[in-house]
Parts: structure tokens; sequence; C-alpha cells
């Protein structure tokens, strides 16, 4: 019972930190069909930040997360303006593939020379380290404040997309782009602010997951993979399907890890394979022409 | 990259194999090269004549059939490890590791192929993705049988045809690796023209026409893929037999992103692309590399960004424009 508790905890922490993550990578997707493999570059460029925020200004946490949200974005502004541009929604998918992963390496190299390639610790505040007390069990505090993170940013971008006018505009834009154009909606700003969402999203998961995955000089190689799983299985686009793919992925995977340590990645790559082969458009998501 | 029209010239009937030859040749001048001016640094040239195959085989379904992988490097991987289990439980001729590794890398290939090519897009990318790291992941866990995180050690091949012994300078090793080259790379050139060759080309440029005149397209992406994991495994047998150890890079992720980058530099839908792809990368990487992992990996970052957005077919194009030129204008003569 112990056990199956401390399991659940974790997987739903590590499902979240996965959420909060992909959830960008999947709006991105599903809006503008990129195959977005730097989005974990991102991510670490966010950590990577919050860490030299903590360590060398001693800002208070909340701050470095700013720091590291606000910074990531204006980093990646240049990538928007100049590259992904060109690929959204037409290139195929081997182009945005070559894209992305030469995206990644240099932004892994240059953040590496800038930063120097250590592990980057986050440290975390006072109230955030310790046990907390639920009345009948102790439970890891970070792990709740990742588990209510991840609630928040769902509920957030269900609230933005269904309920405001941006949410609208996006989805006529993912729905039909060329008729949302021709209807006076700014296709490019919508692109521009989601994928600024989108990164924020990335480096903000970055930071607060970064006790689940450590933030280190090729954390953008090493979660590439899991992040575009994520999408994949969930359907692109689909906050619903980021969300359970999220949970379900992050449960095969720390359940496989406790149970039989030694086969750990492999039931969670299996678990993809039947997955996206029973369903190819993810679990929730919408097939595009 | 789906509008490369395949210009078919009816040529006139002149020397058989004169093209073969020639790429033969080619080959075996470059390797001539080689010996004579790097003898000291002849195991990372067979080195390199290993990712070679690799990258032709990636080639095959990704310049050919259009097919977006990210786990190519399980092929490699499984002849790479068959070969060397074979070696370590006895079997020490070098040819006979050899026909393991291609049998190996075909049972794979066509394990993978038929996952992989049933979709189009994202999922296959996902899907290729998963199945090279389940082979990792495999590779990884069955210690008992693949060392695990250790590595495949103590390969010993026997003699090539019983005379040539392997030597500490790798030189038998060069010799046998680039013999094994040039006999694939002239087969792989009358496959690639053949009307199985064709074909698969045709799917990739159209896959709906393609259907529409009546090709079933699955199969045929599926045998493709399986002769891309023979080939996939030969080059994962030389390099186990070439370097006497087979480590877990050999299945990893990053060695399947890096020979698609190898590839894509080089052009893809051409085999010399590929060969071109591989000998600038490797070469680059073994200089940049050695100074500063970091810079190298900026440098590569950088140039994949400037082949994607001004050369999307490679280093390899001007020249095949530059060949064409030349040989209409020798027709019109």
């Amino acid at each position: 019972m112990r056990t199956i508790f401390s399991i659940m905890i974790d997987a739903v922490a590590y499902g979240m930190v996965l959420f909060i993550i992909s959830i960008g990578l999947s709006i991105m997707m599903g809006l503008m069909r990129v195959v977005n493999l730097a989005h974990g570059a991102f991510a670490m460029i966010g950590g990577y930040l919050a860490s030299y925020a903590l360590r060398d200004l001693g800002v208070h946490y909340g701050v470095a997360i700013l720091i590291a949200v606000v910074g990531t974005i204006l980093a990646s502004i240049p990538f928007e303006l100049l590259l992904y541009r060109r690929i959204y929604r037409k290139s195929d998918p081997l182009i945005q593939v070559l894209m992305t992963i030469g995206i990644t390496f240099f932004i892994i190299g240059i953040v590496n020379f800038i930063f120097g390639p250590s592990l980057k610790p986050i440290p975390l505040p006072q109230t955030l380290s310790g046990p907390l007390d639920i009345g009948f069990r102790m439970l890891p505090t970070h792990r709740v404040f990742v588990i209510a993170c991840g609630i928040v940013v769902a509920l957030a971008l269900w609230l933005l997309i269904e309920k405001t006018e941006f949410g609208i505009k996006l989805r006529a834009s993912v729905d039909h782009s060329d008729m949302a154009d021709a209807l006076g909606i700014r296709t490019e700003i919508i692109y521009a602010a989601t994928f600024a969402l989108a990164i924020g999203l990335g480096a903000f998961g970055g930071v607060v997951g970064a006790e689940i995955l450590p933030i280190e000089p090729f954390y953008a190689l090493r979660y590439m993979v899991t992040f575009l799983v994520v999408v994949s299985v969930g359907g692109a686009g689909s906050i619903l399907g980021a969300l359970s793919a999220s949970l379900l992925l992050g449960l095969a995977d720390t359940t496989g890890k406790y149970l039989a340590p030694e086969f750990g990645d492999f039931f969670f790559y299996l678990s993809v394979i039947v997955i996206v082969f029973l369903f190819p458009h993810g679990l929730f998501g919408k097939a595009h022409a | 990259m789906s509008d490369i029209a395949v210009t078919h010239v009816p040529h006139k009937r002149n020397i058989p194999f004169a093209q073969e030859a020639a790429g033969a040749l080619v080959i075996l001048a470059l390797g001539a090269i080689g010996w004579f001016l790097y003898p000291d640094d002849l195991a990372f040239l067979t080195r390199l004549i290993g990712i070679a195959f690799l990258v032709l085989s990636l080639d095959l379904v990704t310049g050919y059939c259009g097919v977006a992988t990210l786990g190519h490097a399980a092929q490699f991987g499984v002849g790479a490890y068959a070969a060397g289990i074979a070696c370590i439980r006895g079997v020490s001729d070098p040819v006979a590791l050899l026909a393991v590794g291609l049998c190996a890398g075909t049972v794979m290939g066509l394990i993978s192929g038929a996952l992989i090519t049933r979709f189009r897009g994202l999922p296959q990318l996902v899907l290729s993705i998963a199945v090279g790291q389940l082979i990792a992941g495999l590779a990884n866990k069955l210690s008992w049988l693949t060392g695990g995180s250790d590595g495949l050690s103590g390969i010993e091949p026997g003699k090539v045809f019983g005379v040539f012994g392997f030597d500490m300078y790798s030189r038998t090793a060069f010799v046998f690796s680039l013999g094994v080259l040039v006999i694939t790379f002239v087969v792989l050139q009358r496959f690639v023209r053949s009307p199985f060759g064709l074909m698969c080309r045709g799917i990739k440029d159209d896959d709906l026409r393609a259907k529409m005149i009546g090709v079933s397209i699955y199969p045929r992406l599926v045998v493709m893929y399986g002769v891309a994991g023979a080939v996939a495994g030969i080059g994962g047998a030389l390099t186990a037999i070439s370097t006497g150890v087979v480590g877990l890079d050999s299945v990893s992720f990053e060695r399947s992103a890096e020979v698609l980058v190898m590839l894509v530099l080089g052009g893809a839908g051409h085999l010399w692309g590929a060969l071109a792809g591989t000998v600038i990368f490797m070469i680059f990487e073994h200089i940049v590399a050695a100074a500063n992992p970091f810079h190298w990996m900026t440098l590569v970052g950088l140039l994949l960004i400037l082949i994607v957005v001004f050369a999307p077919r490679g280093l390899i194009e001007p020249v095949v424009l530059l060949w064409a030129k030349f040989k209409r204008k020798g027709s019109a003569v």
C-alpha cells in the first residue's frame, strides 16, 4: 500500500512535469504543424537561466522563475523570426526535424559555452523543500507543488483557449488557417503569440521540474524524444490529450522503474509503440489532412 | 523534398557496367589516398567506412522512399551485436560474421519497416524513435547477452579467407572494409536503378499517384526497409569486427540523429551524397570534436540550419546539376 502510494505520487508529479513542458509543444504542433524537436532546448535555457539567477544573483525562487520564462522567450524571438516562420505548416516533417535538431545542437553548444558544461542545480526555497503533512501521510512538498502547478497550467490554458477571444482566434487558425486569415485574423500574430506561450511554458516546466528532470548539459537531447512522444501519444493540440498522455506515460515509466528497474525504458517505449500503432493521431488528436 | 523528378535518359548501350566500374574505381582511389596519406588514422577511416554503410542504408529509406526516421541505428546496432555475439560464441570467420550481421540487420529492418512505414508524418517519426529506443533499452538490459552498459568486448575474429589476420594498425580491417564497401556500393547502384528502386522513388514523389496506378505501397516499403537493414547490418558487423567492441553508442538515439545529419549534408536521394556526407561530417568531427565537443555541437547545429535553409538537397546537388549539364552537352555534340 505504502509502495503503491509513493509510486502514485511520483508518477503523478513526473507526469505533471511532462505535461507542463509538453503542452506548449502540443499546442505548437497542433497550430503550426511544426515537429519542434528543439522544445527541450528552450526548457533547458529556462533551467540554466533560473539556476544562474538563483545561485549567482541570489534572487527569490519566484523571481527566478519569472526571469527564466521571460529570458527564454526573449532568447527564442530570433529563432522564431528567422527560422520557425519558414517551416510553419508547409514543409515536410524531414525538413522540420532537421532544422529543429540543428537548433537544438546550436543551443546546447551556445548555452554550455556561456554557462559552463556542468549539472545546474536549482535550489528550492525553504517552503518547498521539506515534507508536507497532509494529515494521514507525509508528502514531499515539491511534488505537491509540481502537481499543483500542472493543474493550474491545465486550467489556465483551458480558460484561455475556450473562453477568451484569443482562444477563439487560435482555434479558428488551427481548424482552417487560410479561412481565418481571410476573415481578418492576423494569423502571423497568433502564431507568434502561441510560439511565445509554448516556449514560456516549456521554460516554466523546465524550472519547476528540475528536481525530477535535472538540468544538465545534454538535457535537450536526453528528453527531446520524451516530449515528442507525449505529444504524439496525446494527440497534437489537445490539452486533455497531453494531460492524459503525460500521466499515462509517467505512470508507465515510474511503475516500470519501481517494479522492474532493469526494464524501465523498455516498458515506456513498448507502451508508446502500442498506443501510436493503434491510435496514429494520438488518444485525443484529430486527423489533419 | 518531394519534387525530385527522375529524368530518365534512354542511354546508348555502350560499355556495360561502366557506371558501376566508375563507382568502384572512385571509392578504391579514395581508399588508396586514405591508405597512403594517413597510415596512422586507418582505425578512424575504418570506423568511417562502417558508418558509411549506415548512411547508405538510411539513404535507401529516407532518400529513396521519403520515410522520416530517427531510429535507424537500431538496424546497425542489431547487426553489430549479432556479429559480436556470434564471434564470442565461436564463429570466427569474418565473412561468416558479415553474413550474420546481414541476416540480423535484414530481420530487424523488416520488423521495424513493418511498424514504421504503416504511417506517414508524425506517427511514423515517433514510431521510428520508439523502435530505436526499444532496441537501445534491450541492448542495455539484456546484459547477459550484450554486456549491457559495459559493452560487448573480446571480439576476436579469425583471418580473412584464412590468410590475412587483423593487426593493431587496422590495415587488414581497412582493406577488408573498403572491399566490402565497394561490393555493396556497386550492388546498390544497380539496385536503386532497378524497376523496384525506381518504383520506390515514385512512391516517395507521389504516393497517391503510385497507389492509383495499382502499386501496393506498404509491402514495397517494408521490403526496402529490409534491404536497408541488410546494408546497415553489414556496417554494424564490420564495425564490430574491426574495433573488437560493440557499445551502447551503436544503437543510441544520437547515432540515429547524426547519420541523418550526414545524409542531409551530403544529399538524400543520391548514393554519392550519402558517401560524401559521411566523409565530410566524420572528418570534421574528428578534428573539431577532439578540440571541444560543445563547439562541435554549435558548429553542427549552425551547419544543419544553413543546409536546410539554403541547400535543402545537400552539398551533392550542385555537382549533380553540373554533371547533368556536362552530359547533355556531350550528347548534343
